[in-house]
């Protein structure tokens, strides 16, 4: 029995840093869009 | 001292084919940024294109063995705040995307929904939230992120620092703003507003 507190629900930092690394992260993981890809192979060429 | 300016100083083919991969490597990092800074998956996807046309024009200005990362959202960030200045920006967010997933903190009895962070994010002023993305997301440290942004380490200090406790109250507060359109406190009504502007109305709304 550790006193269930019902205090209002704080957030900690902890929170909502993982909040936004995880929004983040979510757009790392994403595959590149072969746009990107191409563009550089075009860049590539032209000056290669 | 130093001989004239050459614009293409000789570079070896290893350097230029370390460049290139990279430039490769680092477009994840600067789509998570930029969809970061102006929320909108096509328009942060456009800025990313626009980065890379640029590290490319100046990669004999890139300095072998640094940070490429640091030094592609340099150019982003310009390049976001001359489009910023442009208006073309509007601190948009994508909550289709965001509404895909749901993030559970532990013990926790309500999830942060990421949509609620973006969009809690998105209404931070614009060099506060850089500074909380390349700290608390892009895992820069605070010089690292100083010399991104052109500005004191102090600076960035006190821009993470006043970008926390804004999200840290609208968080706990519940004052994340609506994504319905019903609240006339929303972001949205902002974003509104500010869509007006740049249409020319300019015109200040009743009072709902």
């Amino acid at each position: 029995m550790k006193g269930r507190k019902q205090a209002p629900k704080r957030r900690t930092d902890a929170d909502w840093t993982s909040g936004l690394k995880q929004l983040y992260d979510s757009v790392i993981e994403e595959p590149i869009p072969d746009s990107f890809m191409d563009l550089l192979s075009k860049l590539d060429n032209r000056t290669s | 001292m130093s001989t004239a300016p050459n614009p293409h100083p000789t570079r070896s083919a290893e350097d230029k084919q370390a460049f290139k991969r990279q430039l490769t490597d680092v477009v994840p990092h600067l789509r998570a940024f930029a969809r970061g800074l102006c929320g909108r998956p096509d328009m942060a996807d456009d800025l990313v294109q626009e980065t890379l046309l640029k590290a490319w024009a100046a990669q004999d200005r890139f300095e072998p063995g640094t940070s490429m990362r640091a030094w592609t959202f340099v150019i982003l960030r310009n390049a976001y705040l001359t489009d910023m200045r442009r208006n073309r920006f509007r601190g948009e967010y994508d909550e289709a995307a965001a509404e895909r997933i749901l993030t559970h903190p532990a013990g926790q009895e309500q999830p942060i929904h990421l949509s609620d962070m973006h969009r809690a994010l998105l209404t931070l002023p614009p060099e506060r939230r850089e500074a909380l993305l390349l700290v608390g997301a892009g895992g820069f440290s605070y010089e690292e992120a100083a010399d991104i942004c052109g500005c004191a380490v102090g600076t960035i200090k006190s821009r993470v620092g006043r970008a926390r406790a804004a999200l840290t109250a609208m968080i706990d507060e519940g004052q994340i703003p609506e994504r319905s359109t019903s609240d006339p406190s929303a972001h949205r009504a902002i974003l509104e507003e500010l869509d007006d502007v740049a249409a020319g109305k300019g015109l200040s709304e009743p009072t709902r």
